[in-house]
């Protein structure tokens, strides 16, 4: 069924245009809305697209880092200054996935994608959204919880805070063909280390849930801690709480509820 | 519904068509133009075998909403050929059996294209990294890597 597609100059008014339509879906990379027209879904009826300059926009320079909506991960991969993010951005898609998908989209990709979501949870990032009555900044953690509510909102950036060490953020996808298959369960920790204790430890966990979580018993775990042998344990145990993984082709919830804490022990032991 | 005028160069010629919203440019290339080189597998970004060049870069054009390419260059698989001579790539597809029903063989000689014009002498690593969003049941994909590689070590006659 044909769709009326919308271009706009401005993120104001395509967040004007998304937010007086409920039919009307915001086009990022297309890897979601355009395979969702592909497979018939007729609740959408319009396309939003804008063409700002600020929804392309990356400042990785200062300790503050800043994406727009509209980064495509081969941009992050080509951004030195996010190496961090590279093995997150690596472990999406094909060479034409990365081409196309944006970091924006990724927030909305549901089980058993947006793994770069899980990354910027745990990343404590936070998302720049403009609505019908202006922009605000939500916590990634609220945002993705509330994000089927969202699909009236326009994501315009994301921003967080630089990891201090390569060491303090890693990144672990659990997938059948590897780095790029769909996610059996997809890890990300961020560990700042302060005097050699831990400090606001963030674990978050993909298709563990039905959106990325954190595991936050595994972060009490960690926290004020040093990172031994028997913190990395008592994480690995806890990884499990509060999770409610669901059954999907890839692999079952009981199946992903077994393996969460033996990854979680190898992320944080530096394991291959 | 009112269709959308569109332009845009494709296979180094420029072309109008006019296009339903939503329509992919995938179906606009094939129904549209009559370029039948790009093929659909899946619809969903699985598999590859609409993969084209956008302005250079590997894209799928299944999930390619046509109006985005509007004054940008698209090649498809139709770009490589030069009457009857082969392009370096297809002729390497040929000798070391690298296409078997041919389905996935267009995504994978633009894919492998994208790769070589940025990286003319990959490595196996990266020709697997560059074909690695598409899916061939055939071959077992050891004679296409195979084949890239022998494509990129033969020198290439044109880019």
């Amino acid at each position: 069924m044909p769709v009326t597609v919308r271009t706009f100059a401005s993120t104001g008014e395509a967040a004007a245009a998304l937010s007086s339509d409920r039919g009307a879906r915001y086009l990022g990379g297309g890897t979601l809305v355009m395979r969702a027209l592909n497979e018939g879904d007729i609740s959408i009826s319009t396309i939003v697209r804008a063409h700002d300059h600020a929804l392309t926009r990356v400042d990785a320079t200062g300790s503050r880092v800043t994406i727009g909506a509209g980064v495509t991960f081969a941009r992050i991969l080509a951004e030195r200054d996010l190496a961090f993010l590279h093995a997150a951005a690596r472990s999406i898609g094909g060479p034409a996935v990365r081409n196309m998908g944006t970091v924006g989209g990724n927030l909305f990709a549901s089980n058993p994608y947006g793994d770069f979501a899980v990354a910027l949870l745990a990343l404590d990032a936070v998302v720049s959204v403009q609505g019908g009555l202006g922009s605000r900044d939500v916590p990634i953690e609220e945002f993705l919880q509330t994000r089927e509510r969202q699909t009236g909102t326009l994501a315009l950036a994301v921003s967080f805070q630089k990891p201090a060490s390569a060491d303090a953020f890693r990144y672990r996808k659990i997938a059948r063909i590897k780095p790029k298959g769909g996610s059996v369960i997809t890890l990300a920790a961020h560990l700042p280390i302060s005097s050699g204790r831990i400090l606001s430890a963030r674990i978050a966990l993909g298709s563990m849930a039905a959106t990325p979580i954190r595991a936050r018993a595994a972060e009490r775990a960690l926290e004020g801690r040093t990172l031994d042998a028997t913190t990395i344990s008592a994480a690995a145990a806890a990884a499990v709480e509060g999770t409610s993984p669901a059954d999907n082709a890839l692999a079952s919830g009981w199946y992903r509820r077994e393996i969460v804490g033996v990854h979680l022990r190898r992320l944080l032991s530096g394991q291959e | 519904m009112a269709k959308t005028a569109l332009q845009f160069r494709h296979n180094g010629r420029d072309v109008a068509i006019f296009v339903d919203g939503g329509t992919n440019l995938l179906a606009a290339l094939r129904e549209l133009i009559g370029d039948m080189t790009p093929k659909f597998g899946c619809g969903q970004g699985g598999c590859g075998a609409c993969s084209v060049l956008i302005d250079g870069e590997l894209h799928l054009s299944c999930l390619t909403l046509a109006e985005t390419v509007a004054g940008r260059s698209v090649e498809t698989l139709d770009s490589l050929k030069d009457g009857p001579n082969l392009h370096p790539l297809q002729r390497a597809f040929a000798d070391n059996f690298a296409a078997q029903c041919g389905y996935c063989t267009p995504g994978m000689l633009m894919a492998a294209k994208a790769l070589l014009d940025r990286n003319p002498q990959p490595s196996r690593t990266e020709v697997i990294e560059a074909i690695s969003g598409n899916i061939c049941r055939c071959t077992g994909y050891e004679p296409i890597i195979n084949a890239v590689l022998a494509a990129a070590s033969g020198g290439r006659a044109r880019a």
